[in-house]
């Protein structure tokens, strides 16, 4: 007996998924357990696992295609078996779910010199500088695109660009059917001196980003807490461990595990908010923005408090690298209870982030940098200092608990025996 | 009109030329006393005697240079080689004298003549028995080819080729022999160079030739069944090759299945689905498919020989690549 194989929830807060490519072919046989394809959801590429056990009879959805939690995608039954019946099901239910081809927003291309959008997100590192005015031709040959020679001609005459179409064929080749829905002349040729501006298609996981990080702000009332702190005496201890080591123990792990102390002091901080409660969580798990090519991910360090700065870096050092590979998996990176984030190495003085939801508070650190500092007796000393900013959720935190955390904070780094006391 | 085989059609065409013109003679292994291998010349020899059903020696160097040169004395041979296979005995009397004597001559001697018999692949007959040997022929300029694939084009082609100035190929198929078809009671000839539509469609053009053509309309009716729209092309000739049907297939579908039961490397498909995509670039939605024989000799497990040439599914599964199915 044939059955769907429905595209499934592979993230917590999936909605949504695409294919990025089968890894089984129409006539293969599969078992239950089986990676038939590879889904790209709104935070990582997943392996899909079968669970029916037969012949893959037939690919529904084809690699690029994009599809609904719940959703068919694809058919498994036994060699030869009619599946007619259960094929004009899913067609007549994606007939009535009246399917809009994605095809990008249209506006935007007449918007001039394309810069960086505004950081919409927990800046997590410099966001891909996006190229650069196309010469007016590049419409006809756009470098980068892929379509067939049928499409590229029906875009000169219709004038539609190319790059705000998203293409269905193999590798996302637009194709003549992709043109049919895409709106003509969406983009005349560009004005002079505005030279066109470049359309990126929204990914599932900069749609998580956005919608997640939207929220956060609508709904949590923001406010910010700023201090300098001198980290002079967490440079020095910092070499000296890293003298004796095999391996360079890296500043963000120093980070983490003064937060989950202080956390541990402050357990409000390790908090969310759930409307009718507020629940403090029992085990500090740090999350640190990660920058990938294509958004951000924030990998988590389970139970700082209980771990060594050596064991935290070593296990920061294993995400960190699977997060800029993609290959995080979502135990990895969600149920954080407390996020950092560190855009010193960008030579950022000090920023402001976003909550990471359903957090109470995110530390955002600046750079290192020496400055001049005025001491006791108006003394005045070259110091590194350190600005740290932590953004708070007024629903759960009131000013004075943040600041207490802070302080903590600020003690632990400039005297780090206030870590055992 | 009446039904007959591709045999009888072949048949009736040398029968109707031979009483037509009195130089059209017939030569070739077991033509004349055995009725010919495949029982192609049935009552040849007991209509025009000896002198015009000639059985020769198994000697394809030797008696296909004899059709070149009574052509050039005057006559009108139809060669008959008893499979195309056999024919590579005699390459050189091919190449180097048919094809080129009209053009080294500066036109003064012409070679009407006929080379014909059974081509590619038939059942159990083993890798050296079984190849699909058009390219080899196409390939050459001064060579006229064509490559029936019903009893009307078979009888109709064969009269154009007698009558023809020039050496022409014949490519028939040993299965092909048993297959029927209408074919009118009154004189007709079909013309060299243009191609016909077996089956018109929107979605999809599938070009091919010869016995593969009926296993391509098979496929257009699988596609059919999905809601696939296919315009089926038969080329009939090789050359002169009818671009123009083809093009003007692919402009309107914007997609092309080219199949040639001969191995993919330097072959008539390859050759063709090249014009396609030159000549139709801007109105290609998809790559050209090549649906070839498979580029190995010919297994004689019957089940690997029946995989080693297209069918429905490698047919109706490249059309589906080509539409994005």
């Amino acid at each position: 007996m044939a059955e769907k194989l429905v595209m499934l929830a592979l993230s917590p807060t999936m909605e949504t998924g695409t294919i990025a490519k089968w890894t089984k072919n129409e006539g293969d046989t599969v078992a239950s357990g089986d990676v038939v394809c590879e889904v790209e959801t709104d935070k990582a590429t997943m392996e899909y696992e079968s669970t029916a056990d037969g012949t893959l009879l037939k690919v529904i959805v084809g690699s690029g295609g994009q599809v609904k939690v719940g959703d068919p995608i694809a058919i498994v039954g036994e060699e030869g078996e009619d599946i007619s019946q259960l094929l004009s099901q899913v067609a007549s239910a994606s007939a009535a779910a009246s399917p809009k081809p994605a095809s990008a927003p249209s506006e935007d291309s007449a918007a001039g010199p394309a810069t960086n959008p505004p950081p919409e997100s927990i800046p997590a590192g410099p966001s891909a500088q996006r190229p650069a005015p196309q010469a007016p031709e590049a419409s006809a040959a756009p470098g980068g695109v892929l379509a067939s020679p049928l499409a590229r001609r029906l875009a000169r005459e219709k004038g539609i660009d190319l790059r705000s179409v998203r293409g269905s064929g193999p590798g996302g080749r637009i194709v003549k059917r992709d043109l049919e829905t895409a709106p003509a002349g969406v983009s005349p040729v560009p004005a002079a001196g505005r030279g066109g501006g470049h359309i990126i298609p929204v990914s599932e996981k900069r749609k998580a980003i956005a919608a997640r990080l939207t929220g956060s702000f609508q709904f949590a009332p923001h406010y910010y807490l700023k201090t300098a702190v001198d980290a002079g005496t967490l440079l020095e201890e910092r070499r000296r461990v890293n003298a004796a080591a095999s391996e360079k123990v890296g500043l963000n792990a120093f980070l983490m595990k003064f937060v989950a102390e202080a956390l541990k002091r402050h357990p409000m901080v390790n908090a969310s908010w759930r409307g009718e409660s507020i629940v403090q969580h029992a085990r500090i798990d740090i999350a640190l923005a990660v920058a990938q090519p294509d958004g951000l991910i924030t990998p988590v360090v389970r139970d700082c408090a209980s771990k060594g700065i050596v064991q935290i870096d070593g296990e920061l050092k294993v995400l960190v690298e699977r997060a800029r590979t993609n290959k995080l998996t979502p135990e990895e990176y969600s149920g954080s209870t407390f996020t950092i984030s560190n855009l010193g190495t960008f030579g950022v003085r000090e920023f402001t982030a976003i909550i990471n939801p359903p957090e109470s508070a995110i530390l955002a650190v600046g750079e290192i940098s020496k400055q001049a500092v005025v001491e006791e007796g108006d003394r005045i000393s070259i110091r590194p200092l350190m600005t740290l900013t932590l953004s708070c959720d007024h629903r759960i935190l009131d000013g004075a608990v943040s600041a207490a955390f802070m302080q903590t904070v600020k003690s632990m780094i400039e005297d780090p025996i206030n870590l055992v006391l | 009109m009446p039904e007959i085989t591709y045999r009888e059609a072949v048949r009736q065409a040398m029968d109707e030329e031979m009483a037509r013109d009195g130089n059209v003679v017939l030569l070739g292994e077991e033509v004349a006393q055995y009725d010919g291998a495949y029982k192609v010349s049935q009552g040849l020899l007991a209509k025009y005697g000896p002198e015009r059903v000639i059985d020769t020696p198994i000697s394809e160097e030797g008696f296909t240079g004899i059709g070149i040169g009574a052509a050039v004395a005057g006559l009108r041979p139809i060669v008959e080689w008893m499979t195309f296979n056999f024919s590579l005995m005699a390459i050189d009397q091919i190449y180097n004298n048919a094809a080129k004597t009209r053009y080294m001559s500066g036109g003064q001697i012409s070679i009407p003549v006929v080379f014909r018999g059974p081509n590619g692949p038939a059942e159990y007959l083993g890798s050296q028995h079984s190849q699909a040997l058009q390219a080899i022929y196409t390939h050459v300029p001064g060579l006229k080819v064509v490559a029936p694939s019903t009893p009307y084009d078979a009888k109709g082609l064969l009269k154009t080729a007698i009558r023809d100035d020039n050496p022409v190929i014949v490519l028939e198929g040993e299965l092909m022999y048993a297959w029927k078809g209408e074919v009118p009671d009154e004189e007709y000839t079909v013309p060299f160079g243009q191609g016909t539509i077996r089956r018109g469609g929107g979605d999809i053009t599938l070009v091919g030739f010869s016995k593969p053509m009926r296993t391509i309309v098979q496929a257009a009716e699988a596609l059919a069944r999905d809601g696939i729209d296919a315009e089926v092309l038969d080329l009939r000739s090789l050359r002169p090759l009818d671009e123009e049907l083809v093009y003007g297939s692919v402009r309107k579908t914007n997609r092309c299945i080219v199949v040639d039961e001969a191995w993919p490397a330097a072959s008539v498909g390859s050759y063709i689905a090249w014009l396609v995509s030159r000549n139709c670039f801007d109105h290609l939605d998809a790559p050209v498919e090549l649906v070839s024989g498979e580029d190995v000799p010919m297994p004689y497990n019957h089940q690997l020989e029946l995989a080693a040439q297209p069918s429905v599914d490698t047919i109706a599964g490249a059309a589906r690549r080509a539409l994005y199915k």
